[in-house]
């Protein structure tokens, strides 16, 4: 009796609380886990140094968070999705169809991909085409294209060390595989003239970039679908391999990791800023326009995102590892303007 | 017939007390399963052991940290630069200044404390205490600001890397390494505490502070997960318990036994097995895409919960009515006490012990669930603590599962620490729920 009447105030409680959902007033971030440290620093500093709540951030990869993004306008639907690479057209339709029209994109600056291997390991200098040598499922040997025949760095270039080939490299649900494939194994691709070969086997310019991108399956190249410190734990138990790591994580974790060079520069946020080091790509974030006026503190945090003091070359995200966007006096001026993508 | 056939042959008769092959065997077969048996004790308690060894050896320096206390001058020209003690111009001052003025306080210190360090510099003193330290002196001055201009004593994280060092997880030749830290850094430390400034001591507030940004792990604690999972585990009991508990009556008592209640029997069934994860992605599409409620909000993970929770309540709830000998009830009724009353006067106290057993267990296991709430957004960064129910159930919160899944995700090492620390606490609470559990049956079971 007592129980049957519980329960029925009890829906009845939640069913008019419910109801009667009042207006969100923190700000809803979600996507990239690359961009998620810079966003927590940011969002810890902006509940901090106003009176606005601090956002809530959620992780969950580039694309998960635009797709959550082009779910819609309103209170229901969050208001930023982080990105690791830019947004695609196709997402942009869909963003479209769903009733997001204006989409402003926010640049925060530019993240470093490394190659670490264990500390006490051997040095490395690499170059794109030993990385497409020692992953591609097919390369070209005396002219001919060959299943890839290479067990030790040794054998692609004598400079490399005698070492087995095992390299840790990002899912294919990863923003840093898309980046790894195109700066690195398609670089290296037409570095080492295998691309060409692969256009005169195939006749057909697309199968040939498809064939350059495909790593082998053989067990010497490991996708990883987790986070970093999933590599980080395999390159601990396996000491001969090589990892695929941001370069934060990398500089948080440098008493662990040796970090390798790549076309003979070291990787720093120096060298990256500079243009110096090749393996970079620009981090985003996308805004709904519609609900800056709707939902409070939204401009203010995405002004206060990339003000000087944080994502300028002193601020707390490039001490994180971030490299900080030469041309971040633009970006203020888009975002106080509230510019939109065009297309 | 054995007489007739076989009249004259002596049946030889073994000693009792000497086994034939057949006895043997058979003591043989039960030594060995007994051994087995003992094995496979021996076996998941030394697992059980390495388990908890590593988590405790992992997550108790989550519990002490190390702080640092500094003297630190409030100085009027940088906090009220107009002077006139207005609230909102004091606001106006960032952490960034506040930051300044604690690395000039740490300066002063060290210098008269006539520290000298070879190789220290002005980074390695002003990355010493923790980045949460200016968010806290903002605090205490907005809390009061009248403290402004005098010199008040601070006690303050410090850095993670710092800390790691007085835990062991850090060491002088990994710091020279490490870019975040520097052998000179600890020196500095190590001085400060042979000084007796710097001290590591015991942690209320890994238990009452939010999460922490990638910067300070030092400085993250479990306080909202622990609300978030209460707030979710109030959900669950209001919903979950009542309606399990009902639905477990009604079958066991009232309901006809045909083909209907066959398949309703076997569905539940089915749904205790149903991997919690599915009931993560019915809980996406039926709450936050159909009845829109807010996302990362415990009253959506609670109702993913309950949702799970119900057939582990049922199963057994309707166990424990089944216990109850129908003796019980057919007295009920033959002194006239119409079904109604025979089952809540009687059977249901009588059963009262197994149905909060099973109530608690369920509970215990849904406080432990994660991959439903992957799907629905409870997998985030949240600092501020929710208000109180029943608003606070649509404020976004964490739980503790999923703040252990997001520390282990984070870059810098300090976050396993606090990831085996808040499985602890989750381990602590799991033990208390189950031992209630057995207390309940301890105390009230009765037995026929």
């Amino acid at each position: 009796m007592k129980s049957a009447k519980l329960a029925v105030s009890a829906l009845a409680m939640i069913a008019a609380s419910a109801t009667v959902a009042t207006a969100r007033d923190q700000i809803q971030v979600a996507g990239s886990s690359t961009v998620l440290p810079y966003a927590t620093i940011v969002a810890e500093a902006f509940g901090e140094n106003t009176d606005f709540p601090t956002p809530v951030v959620e992780s969950g990869g580039s694309s998960a968070g635009l797709k959550k993004f082009c779910e819609g306008v309103g209170e229901n639907t969050i208001d930023i999705a982080n990105s690791s690479r830019p947004i695609k057209s196709s997402e942009v339709e869909a963003c479209k169809a769903a009733g997001v029209s204006d989409i402003m994109e926010v640049r925060i600056g530019y993240d470093g991909i490394v190659f670490a291997s264990d500390i006490a390991g051997n040095d490395f200098q690499f170059t794109a085409s030993d990385w497409f040598n020692a992953l591609s499922a097919q390369v070209v040997k005396d002219g001919q294209l060959v299943a890839n025949p290479y067990t030790k760095w040794s054998e692609i270039r004598a400079d490399l060390p005698d070492q087995d080939i095992l390299a840790f490299v990002p899912g294919t649900k990863h923003g840093t595989r898309e980046v790894f494939e195109e700066k690195v194994i398609h670089a290296g691709c037409k570095e080492s003239g295998a691309e060409e070969a692969f256009k005169t086997a195939l006749a057909d310019e697309k199968a040939a970039a498809k064939a350059c991108a495909t790593l082998r399956t053989d067990g010497k190249s490991v996708d990883i679908d987790g986070d970093y410190t999933e590599t980080l734990a395999r390159i601990q138990s396996a000491k001969n391999g090589i990892g695929v790591f941001g370069l934060s994580f990398y500089e948080n974790n440098t008493d662990k990791l040796k970090v390798g060079t790549f076309g003979g520069v070291v990787p720093s946020t120096e060298t990256i800023a500079k243009g110096e080091y090749p393996v970079s790509r620009p981090l985003f974030f996308y805004v709904k326009k519609a609900h800056l006026t709707e939902i409070q503190g939204l401009k203010e945090f995405v002004e206060f995102f990339v003000s000087d003091e944080l994502a300028g070359p002193e601020g707390p995200l490039a001490a994180y590892g971030l490299v900080s966007d030469p041309e971040l006096a633009a970006t203020q001026g888009a975002v106080a303007n509230e510019t939109t993508l065009t297309n | 017939m054995t007489d007739a056939t076989n009249p004259a042959a002596p049946v030889e008769r073994p000693s009792l007390l000497v086994p034939d092959a057949r006895t043997a065997k058979r003591n043989a077969a039960e030594a060995r399963f007994r051994a087995y048996g003992l094995s496979a004790i021996i076996i998941s308690l030394l697992a059980l052991v390495v388990l908890l060894f590593t988590i405790f050896a992992g997550g108790a320096g989550a519990f002490r940290q190390t702080f640092l206390h500094v003297p630190v001058t409030l100085d009027a020209a940088q906090l009220d630069k107009k002077g006139n003690g207005d609230i909102e111009d004091i606001k106006k001052v960032m952490t960034l200044t506040y930051g300044k003025l604690l690395d000039q306080s740490v300066q002063d210190l060290i210098a008269k404390q006539g520290i000298t360090i070879e190789g220290l510099t002005d980074k390695d003193v002003a990355n010493l205490v923790s980045k949460e330290a200016s968010a806290q002196l903002r605090n205490m001055v907005l809390a009061d600001p009248s403290v402004i201009g005098q010199t008040v004593d601070a006690r303050v994280l410090v850095n993670g890397r710092v800390d790691g060092y007085f835990k062991g997880r850090v060491t002088m030749e990994s710091a020279a390494r490490d870019s975040n830290t520097s052998p000179a850094q600890l020196q500095l430390a190590e001085t400060l505490k042979d000084k007796g400034l710097l001290a590591k001591e015991w942690n209320w507030a890994f238990l009452t502070n939010p999460d922490a940004s990638d910067q300070r792990p030092e400085a993250a604690g479990v306080g909202v997960a622990i609300l978030g999972s209460l707030y979710m585990m109030l959900v669950v009991l209001f919903l979950a318990v009542p309606i399990g508990v009902a639905a477990a009556i009604y079958l066991e008592e009232f309901a006809p036994k045909n083909r209907l209640t066959d398949i309703i029997e076997v569905n539940i069934s089915n749904l205790a097995a149903v991997p919690s994860i599915v009931f993560g992605i019915l809980g996406l599409a039926a709450f936050i895409n159909f009845a829109h409620l807010p996302q990362s909000a415990p009253i959506v993970g609670g109702l993913v919960l309950v949702l799970m929770t119900l057939p582990r309540i049922i199963i057994p709830a309707r166990a424990a009515l089944k216990a109850v000998p129908p003796s019980i009830r057919d007295a009920a009724l033959g002194v006239g006490a119409s079904k109604m009353q025979s089952v809540f006067h009687h059977v249901l106290p009588l059963a009262t012990p197994g149905i909060l057993t099973g109530v608690i267990l369920g509970l215990a296991q849904a406080l432990g669930e994660t991959a439903p709430l992957l799907l629905i957004g409870m997998v985030a960064f949240v600092k501020n603590f929710p208000s109180a129910p029943p608003a606070g159930l649509f404020d976004p919160a964490s739980a503790l599962p999923v703040q252990v899944y997001n520390w282990t995700q984070r870059a810098d090492p300090a976050f396993m620490e606090r990831a085996s620390g808040a499985i602890i606490v989750l381990l602590v609470f799991l033990l208390c729920m189950n031992l209630f559990a057995v207390f309940l049956r301890r105390k009230f079971e009765r037995r026929w």
